[in-house]
């Protein structure tokens, strides 16, 4: 049975990039492993059972890959309009920063009301984050790719100063540098006794139904995918194009928000300054790998989760570094980006086009 | 603040601002070449960033600092070419492309790192030396800044001479300009879209490339997981600002470099607390990219493939 044969429905054609890059991804990676003298099979077996075998591993994968979607639909989003948001990491700072704040200095709500209100806090700091770029594409015409990153180094640099060195938000009576523990009422329940998964799971899982929603079945999400195909078409059809970027970055800044908020409330509870370690870079991959599908966001999301959750246990079993996930990511994302590799070496007949073509014919602002 | 000014030597400050220029200038001569033939380049950081550790790892394998510099200019160029390959020939999204090259950067410097770095106990390479051009170093002011320094700062002061002339008073300037305005007429008349653009994408590499090697051979002598720390991404707003023109992005690469050394000599004087200091450069080249983006103006096909008819 060829290649060929086995692939020749449309349908499955259309999984099959995604899941062949994948492979190819983790071949790259292993002969990487291979050139730097260590043995690829013993760091992807420790890999495996870091992110599944092991005691609470699959609960732990699971907890990694609640930022992933909530952050991979964030990332999804801005490229549904053409808008390619690499801020989602200082987004995602400053929604804990929000929700961490509301967790621990507001007093005496009951648990559902004080969780509902820190998680919308950090999806308004995440919106107010997210929309400078936008405001900024809007006004001036400035690529959003260098203002969203420079703003993730700010991001960095404010949160350090919020909570480290006794600032604004520092526990005072501790002495690692850090906020004060969330009110008990504000804590995500536990869903299972013994492990730490949340009740996050839910919100995540909610959050695809409803971006989906949002994008197919509202007026804003037409809106966000015409400017996305065709600024031109949008602005002659009476769309405000500016308004639409703007809107767009900040509900994609409200989801990377709400992602910072929910780790918070669900998992540390407090938050210290270096608080995230590349959930919101890794999400563009999340994004890219999934199409930018909020539904296809949850195979990515998950897979992502299970290769971070495994890589911090590889790294301590063996001794290639976690960074091995990041070459896993760039060759998965060639390979979905540049679909004549994997047609050229499967000899794959029915492939999908790129995902994304970000640079647009009226010309947005190169840079 | 004034204070905190006026307590600082004027020379050590222009000396650290060209110190700090340095890498600044030349990642943004490369994405000067990159996009004037028309290949949008934010892969900068990461070509910088692999060139940072490859010059390290060369520099500690040969004890040689200047195989070291060498072999940072072929890594740039080696993974600047992966970015050619995807986004001229493979039709990939530019920023797509650029952004592969960045995280890929990250994953291969980390897990070499561990591999060769990390875990051995070599003694560092040491850094290049510095010279001293006799008599003018003796001037004042500018002798001390310009006259004495190490053999990166010296190459980025001669390429920017280098690019400019290339750019703008050569054949081949002319064709690369020409593939960044309008490939199809570029095409029409002859010339080699691809060719051009693959030629100024891998030139791109090495400068950005010999820019990360003045972080691990020039500065530190040393490499650290993420020492470019977002410079690639500052040059490009250098070469935004400098209007993509060699000389406009060194004059704008000194302001970030200048913002830089001045938050880098303030924080021992004055209680401002360091991280707005930190902030400084990644603030200024918001206000400037976003003020600067109405008055100038990009190659007209930076970004789009070509496909030939």
């Amino acid at each position: 049975m060829t290649w060929r044969r086995l692939f020749r429905p449309a349908a499955v054609a259309l999984a099959a990039q995604p899941v062949l890059s994948i492979v190819c991804g983790f071949l790259v990676a292993g002969l990487a492993v291979l050139a730097s003298g260590a043995d690829p099979v013993q760091a992807f077996s420790a890999l495996f059972q870091g992110a599944f075998t092991n005691p609470r591993a699959f609960t732990e994968t699971i907890i990694a890959t609640l930022p992933y979607i909530f952050l991979g639909l964030a990332v999804a989003l801005g490229f549904k309009a053409g808008l390619f948001n690499i801020g989602a990491e200082g987004q995602f700072y400053l929604g804990a920063v929000f929700g961490v704040f509301i967790g621990y200095s507001v007093h005496g709500l009951p648990g559902i009301v004080h969780v509902a209100l820190a998680l919308l806090a950090g999806m308004l700091g995440g919106f107010l984050w997210a929309a400078i770029p936008g405001i900024i594409k809007a006004r001036t015409g400035a690529h959003e790719v260098i203002i969203t990153i420079m703003l993730n180094y700010v991001a960095f640099q404010l949160t350090d100063f919020l909570i480290n060195n006794r600032g604004p938000l520092a526990d005072k009576t501790s002495s690692a540098p850090r906020t004060p523990f969330i009110q008990h009422a504000a804590q995500l329940p536990i869903l299972i006794p013994g492990t730490r998964l949340h009740a996050g799971l839910f919100l995540a899982l909610i959050a695809i139904p409803v971006v989906w929603f949002l994008l197919s079945r509202t007026t804003v999400g037409f809106q966000i995918r015409t400017v996305g195909l065709n600024p031109t078409a949008a602005r002659a059809a009476g769309i405000s194009v500016g308004w639409t970027l703007v809107i767009t970055m900040g509900i994609s800044g409200a989801l990377a928000g709400l992602a910072g908020a929910d780790e918070v409330l669900g998992v540390s509870h407090f938050m210290p300054p270096a608080f995230s370690t590349g959930y919101g870079f890794d999400s563009i991959a999340v994004a890219l790998l999934a199409k930018s599908n909020p539904w296809a966001i949850l195979p990515a999301a998950f897979l992502f989760g299970a290769m971070r959750n495994g890589a911090t246990f590889m790294q301590l079993q063996t001794q290639v570094s976690a960074d091995l996930i990041s070459i896993v990511q760039a060759t998965v994302i060639i390979f979905i980006a540049a679909p004549a590799i994997i047609r050229w070496i499967f000899r794959l007949r029915h492939t999908p086009a790129a995902p994304v073509q970000l640079a647009k014919p009226d010309g947005a602002a190169p840079i | 603040m004034i204070a905190a000014l006026q307590s600082l030597h004027l020379t050590e400050l222009g000396y650290l601002t060209l110190l700090a220029a340095t890498p600044l200038t030349l990642a943004a001569l490369g994405g000067v070449l990159c996009e004037r033939s028309g290949v949008v380049n934010i892969a900068l950081e990461g070509i910088m960033l692999t060139g940072a550790f490859v010059g390290y790892a060369a520099a500690l394998a040969t004890h040689n600092l200047w195989l070291g510099v060498l072999a940072a200019m072929l890594a740039g160029m080696a993974i600047a070419a992966l970015h050619a390959a995807l986004s001229i020939s493979l039709l990939v999204d530019q920023i797509v492309s650029g952004t592969v090259i960045n995280i890929l950067a990250v994953g291969i410097t980390g897990v070499y790192y561990r591999t060769y770095i990390q875990e051995g106990t070599a003694v560092g390479p040491g850094i290049l030396p510095t010279w001293h051009i006799p008599l003018l170093d003796r001037l004042p002011f500018l002798g001390q800044i310009f006259f004495q320094g190490q053999a990166i700062t010296w190459a980025m002061l001669l390429l920017i001479v280098v690019v400019h002339v290339v750019l703008f008073h050569s054949v081949w300037g002319l064709r690369t300009r020409a593939c960044g305005e309008h490939p199809l007429a570029a095409d029409t008349v002859g010339i080699n879209v691809y060719l051009v653009r693959y030629v100024n994408v891998i030139a791109s590499g090495a400068l950005a490339g010999l820019g990360g090697a003045y972080f691990s051979l020039q500065e530190i002598g040393n490499f650290l997981p993420n020492i470019t720390g977002g410079r690639g991404f500052i040059a490009l707003a250098a070469m935004i600002f400098g209007r993509w023109t060699p000389v406009g992005s060194f004059l704008a690469s000194l302001l970030f470099a200048g913002a830089d050394a001045v938050g880098a000599r303030i924080q021992g004087f004055h209680n401002i607390p360091y991280q707005f200091l930190g902030m400084l450069p990644y603030v200024l080249t918001i206000v400037v990219v976003a003020g600067a983006m109405g008055r100038s103006i990009a190659p007209a096909a930076v970004g789009r493939p070509y496909k030939k008819q």
